[in-house]
């Protein structure tokens, strides 16, 4: 019986949630910090909102001597440490009697083999029914080998109306190139709608917000153009550095680690034209249509800044700088701040650039999007009422402090006429029971669902990269060094006079 | 911050909200909707804790009304409580003559614009639309229950029902129905009857057999168990049964025809869950009208003496003229 003809099932029926159907979640590296953190906690979650199915099984994979006890142990310390909602005993009976580890490494054929007969037993002992999704939290150079073996061993082979899907992490390649071949061994195994790409940014409540806040409302849509936006910002702070990640990040950068996936994603969302619906499809062709059409500043010297973190004191506390860091070459020149200019080349866009930038040890956490007005044409005030008014804004905070603020200028009280900016905030709701669900939450959801609105398809990644590649080239064959900037400040100089040749200043988030 | 205001009216407690929000540095004012909470002094202190924990969810302004004596001299003492959670909450203890005006008060204090929501707590009005509380709300909010007759309650609200009611019996059966609906999605076969066990005059259980009733074209048998709650709902299929059985009010297990049975987590749900639930949608609930409508046809065929013979109906066990022309009868025996 399809979801089609349940009797019991009814479009007007919107207090039933969508419960995933038969399905397996098969974890490979589930020793790693994201698996311990957001992946089983996100499990636990769903489960106790009620969203999994029964019968719904965890099958761990990793190069460790456990018995199936010893992983579900794992998984209870894990959930009860990081879970949202509050831990049950019920929950966790319902959740461990699919717990299933498998042990082994990634070019172990006999462990593959072990895993197939797993899943097999699963279907007739849970009733998962062949539908099985592959969470690959492992490093990228480990894929081919993964996917091969997933492919070797005839687990990414769905039989009659079962499926197989294939989850991945960012980041997907380095350049152009590395996307291609990864998307080349990847789409190899599976067909395209069975790949979810995860950016976990695309889950975030506050990032689907923009899409609501864009089109479903009247006043917004009208003044979003050139016309009446001057500019917009998009900053990813971190207030944190590298920490124990060298091996990761040293090489890899601010541009690749951040810009590439969740920034230009979001410029997407705030600048594609409206889709014909909701749909998956119709969505994609709109970001990858305003992806197509954007490109980096021609001159990327004046137009784009780097920079690396050096010793100072950040929120109170002495750090050390990136080249203190341990595993960092002294020589290392990978930026841990970066800032670019973009221009979208289309009518509604034209001559309003989008400065995008992102770093780590700088003031504080935050991640917004800010769209900044032009000023009013003519001001009927003398010139003294409007010194303190600045430019518009509409600032979309996705974290911390989820929500949106508008600024705009106020009369101050008491004086004959003087006119200076106003905040107006709205505040998304708290941390209640289902309020706001993690990303990793609604992330797994949907892959079991089978519903990709959120993942970017291999063009959109590939695109990306052709708007980042550029910059990345330049800053590689350039002789500078990335300039020091002291950490827990707001980043170098030279981002501040790349704003400043363009007669703007980055806002202070 | 609280606020006392005795002997007061309601400007003076409006001007004490605006007083209150500047003193607490003028958050921001993100609240969605006006929450009416008809309680009595017992009951005040559950019932408000429960919409302010939902606050955070839905920022709401909060209004307690609390009816006391309607003997002695008419009046009004307040509480204006502000800053702790994300929205705003008052008391009004109401005596002598105005207990029966109370949305004199409350209309000047609604927030502007935005909906209203009235919920009863304890026992209900029997119409609660045409309640002076009621009518100016968008949403009523009952708990048959928690009503002193649970059935009589139930039906009152059957047979009144007007667009923007609903029950929290109802949404205490939300986890059971969307486990049931997806027990059915992975079912090719038609669903011939059924039954359904729990606690003598449990209100869900009323509910779900209308519901079941209603969407399956089917007669449900309805038996008593000693609960907790909703113990055990059957479909019988020429395959087996689908069930879901709970018999100690936190763990159920999950029976489909041919399968292993499996355990799944079904708890009974806190009252603030159950109002978060109501609140995240304001719009008439169309499954619930439709089952309720299924319940008062359902009793007032009942009532009536049975037409001899008119209608030979397959099930004539009991007539249900409605749920014939129910769409989903024929897409159940084409399925």
């Amino acid at each position: 019986m399809s979801l089609h003809d349940n009797p019991l099932r009814d479009p007007q029926d919107r207090r039933l949630p969508r419960i995933a159907g038969p399905s397996s979640l098969v974890l490979f590296g589930v020793t790693g910090d994201l698996a311990r953190k957001k992946l089983i906690p996100a499990v636990y979650d769903l489960a106790n909102r009620g969203l999994l199915p029964p019968g719904f099984s965890l099958v761990g994979f990793a190069r460790r001597d456990w018995e199936d006890q010893d992983f579900a142990q794992i998984v209870h310390d894990a959930a009860k440490q990081h879970a949202r909602t509050p831990f049950r005993e019920e929950v966790w009976d319902q959740l461990s009697e699919g717990m299933r580890f498998v042990p082994g490494s990634f070019d172990d054929d006999d462990a593959f083999e072990r895993l197939a007969e797993t899943i097999k037993t699963l279907d007739a002992e849970r009733g998962t029914r062949g539908n099985h999704a592959f969470y690959l939290s492992i490093p990228p150079s480990a894929f081919p080998v993964v996917v091969g073996q997933l492919k070797e061993h005839g687990l990414a082979q769905a039989e009659g109306d079962s499926w197989r899907r294939v989850i991945i992490e960012k980041p997907f390649g380095h350049d152009l190139k590395s996307a291609q071949e990864l998307n080349a061994v990847v789409s190899e195994v599976f067909d395209r709608e069975s790949v979810f790409r995860i950016d976990h940014y695309l889950g975030k409540e506050t990032v689907q917000n923009i899409l609501a806040f864009r089109f479903a409302n009247g006043m917004f849509e009208p003044v979003w153009n050139s016309h009446h936006i001057d500019h917009v910002q998009i900053t990813m702070a971190e207030d944190i550095g590298i920490g124990g990640r060298a091996g990761y990040y040293d090489g890899i950068g601010a541009a690749r680690d951040v810009i590439q996936n969740h920034l230009l994603q979001l410029m997407a969302l705030v600048a594609m034209e409206e889709p014909v619906s909701f749909n998956a499809y119709s969505l994609r062709i709109e970001k990858q249509k305003v992806l197509a059409k954007t490109r980096p500043a021609e001159d990327l010297d004046a137009h784009t800044a780097r920079g690396q973190y050096a010793e100072g004191w950040a929120g109170g506390e002495k750090v050390i700088g990136y080249h203190q860091e341990s595993d960092i070459p002294a020589t290392s020149a990978t930026e841990t701040f970066a800032a670019v200019r973009l221009d979208v080349q289309t009518r509604r866009w034209a001559g309003v650039p989008f400065y995008l930038r992102t770093g780590k040890r700088l003031g504080r956490r935050v991640t917004e999007v800010a769209v900044v007005f032009k000023r009013a044409p003519h001001l009927p005030f003398s010139k003294t009422a409007t010194e303190e008014l600045g430019e518009n804004a509409l600032v979309m905070r996705i974290q911390p402090d989820e929500g949106v603020t508008l600024r705009f200028g106020a009369k101050v009280p008491g004086t004959a006429m003087e006119i200076r900016d106003v905040n107006m905030d709205f505040a998304y709701g708290g941390a209640f029971v289902e309020s706001s669900p993690e990303a990793y939450e609604r992330l797994i959801l949907d892959v079991l669902l089978g519903e990709p609105p959120l993942f970017p398809q291999h063009e959109e990644v590939e695109l990306a990269w052709e708007i980042l590649d550029p910059v990345i080239e330049h800053w590689a064959a350039s002789t500078h060094p990335p300039d020091a900037y002291p950490s827990g400040t707001w980043g170098p100089k030279s981002a501040d006079d790349m704003l400043a040749r363009d007669g703007r200043a980055w806002r202070r988030p | 911050m609280k606020t006392d205001l005795t002997d007061t009216n309601a400007s003076e407690v409006a001007a004490a909200l605006v007083r209150a929000r500047r003193a607490v540095g003028s958050p921001a004012m993100g609240m969605v909707l006006t929450l009416v909470v008809v309680t009595d002094d017992a009951h005040s202190y559950d019932a408000m804790r429960a919409a302010a924990a939902i606050s955070s969810e839905h920022p709401a302004r909060v209004l307690g009304v609390i009816r006391r004596s309607g003997r002695g001299s008419a009046g009004l003492d307040a509480q204006v409580r502000i800053g702790n959670g994300s929205g705003e909450a008052v008391l009004l203890r109401l005596r002598g003559e105005l207990t029966h005006h109370a949305e004199s008060v409350v209309l000047p204090l609604l927030l502007p614009d935005s909906p209203v929501v009235v919920w009863w707590p304890g026992q209900a009005p029997d119409d609660p639309a045409a309640d002076p509380l009621g009518a100016i709300a968008q949403r009523r909010l009952t708990d048959a229950a928690a009503g002193r007759s649970k059935s009589r309650a139930l039906l009152a609200a059957a047979r009144s029902y007007t667009a923007g009611d609903t029950d929290l019996a109802w949404t205490r059966l939300t986890p059971w129905r969307a486990l049931l609906a997806a027990a059915l999605d992975q079912t090719d076969a038609p669903v011939t009857g059924g039954s359904i066990s729990a606690e003598r005059g449990n209100p869900s259980a009323t509910l779900m057999r209308a519901w079941l009733e209603d969407r399956l074209g089917v007669d449900i048998a309805l038996k008593t168990s000693t609960g907790p709650g909703l113990t055990d709902v059957r479909l019988t299929t020429p395959r087996g049964d689908v069930a879901l059985v709970r018999p100690d009010g936190t763990s159920a297990t999950f029976i489909l025809p041919g399968e292993a049975d499996r355990p799944v987590a079904l708890h009974r749900r806190s009252l603030p869950e159950l109002l978060a639930e109501d609140l995240r949608r304001l719009d008439e609930d169309d499954i619930y009208a439709a089952t309720v409508r299924h319940l008062a046809a359902a009793e007032s065929a009942k009532a009536r003496p049975r037409p001899a013979t008119k209608k030979a109906t397959p099930k004539a066990a009991s007539p249900k003229p409605q749920a014939a022309k129910e769409p989903s009868t024929s897409k159940e025996t084409s399925a």
